[in-house]
């Protein structure tokens, strides 16, 4: 069993936590803008926890991506609607949909739990300290770098074409169409 | 730390799916499957410590196919935003017989 000094467990836990606790605070604001305020909270807390399991490009990717990039177009799509504000209409569905998600939220909960308690095939599980090591070796970017351009090189190329179609899609799908609005 | 990782992991996502089956604003339900995401992100970096670097590629592509979403995702918020006037999920409901 690998142990860990209280400084990290400590810190772990605190991150865990407050990434939970964002979460919470985050799917209760009524204000889209607050909501996605917590989530980026959220994000961060993440990215700590990235770091700390011997992941820091990932961590500084998930800074990068999503609490930068993708939150921000959020945003932005909130302010342009105009969305800032609480909705008038009810955003929170009635007591029995609240009621079945509880229920699907604890059978989720009881199920991952459950896989958790199930025997881990610990023969296949690396020595301790690998990552770590992997992180010293190859370097931070080095370590997600050489697998990606050699092991991944196709599904990584296959990434562009994706991000090309996305990038044609969405022009496409947010043009004004002068034709429709004139008729 | 992979049990506790895990375990913060479970938590996220349902509280996303909790999000997703409460709220009827589209924005936060699809704010809410980018927390799904993130959470499932959390497990694979876990993972990987244990089992591999497979699981950081992994999260590399979830991270891209994330961004791409968010991109088409918000585009058709808005097309429907500019069609409907609202996000709220109740006057959405064009495919209702």
């Amino acid at each position: 069993m690998e142990h860990y000094p209280l400084f990290y467990t400590f810190h772990f836990y605190l991150f865990g936590l407050v990434a939970v606790a964002s979460a919470i605070l985050f799917v209760t604001r009524r204000s889209p803008v607050s909501a996605a305020m917590w989530l980026v909270s959220t994000m961060f807390s993440l990215a700590a926890l990235y770091v700390m399991l011997d992941a820091p490009f990932i961590g500084v990717i998930q800074v990068l991506v999503y609490a930068g990039a993708i939150m921000v177009v959020f945003l932005f799509v909130i302010m342009l609607l105009n969305l800032g504000q609480a909705s008038e209409i009810a955003d929170v569905r009635s007591q029995g949909w609240r009621l079945a998600a509880g229920l699907v939220g604890l059978a989720l909960l009881a199920e991952i739990f459950a896989l958790t308690r199930s025997s881990s095939v610990s023969g296949l599980t690396l020595a301790p300290g690998t990552a770590a090591r992997a992180v010293n070796d190859a370097g931070a970017v080095g370590m997600v770098a050489g697998p990606l351009f050699t092991t991944y090189l196709l599904p990584f190329e296959i990434t562009s074409v994706l991000l090309l179609a996305a990038i044609v899609g969405s022009v496409m799908i947010g043009k004004q169409r002068r034709a429709a609005d004139a008729r | 730390m992979l049990a506790e990782a895990i375990f913060f992991s479970a938590v996220l996502f349902t509280i996303g799916v909790i999000g997703v089956l409460t709220r009827r604003n589209a924005i936060i339900i699809f704010m809410c499957v980018e927390l799904m995401l993130n959470a499932v992100n959390l497990s694979f970096v876990a993972f990987a410590r244990a089992y591999g670097v497979a699981g950081q590629i992994f999260v590399f592509f979830v991270m891209t196919v994330a961004a791409a979403e968010a991109a088409v995702g918000l585009a058709i918020i808005i097309a429907l935003f500019r069609h409907k006037q609202t996000v709220n999920l109740q006057n959405i409901n064009l495919l209702r017989g």
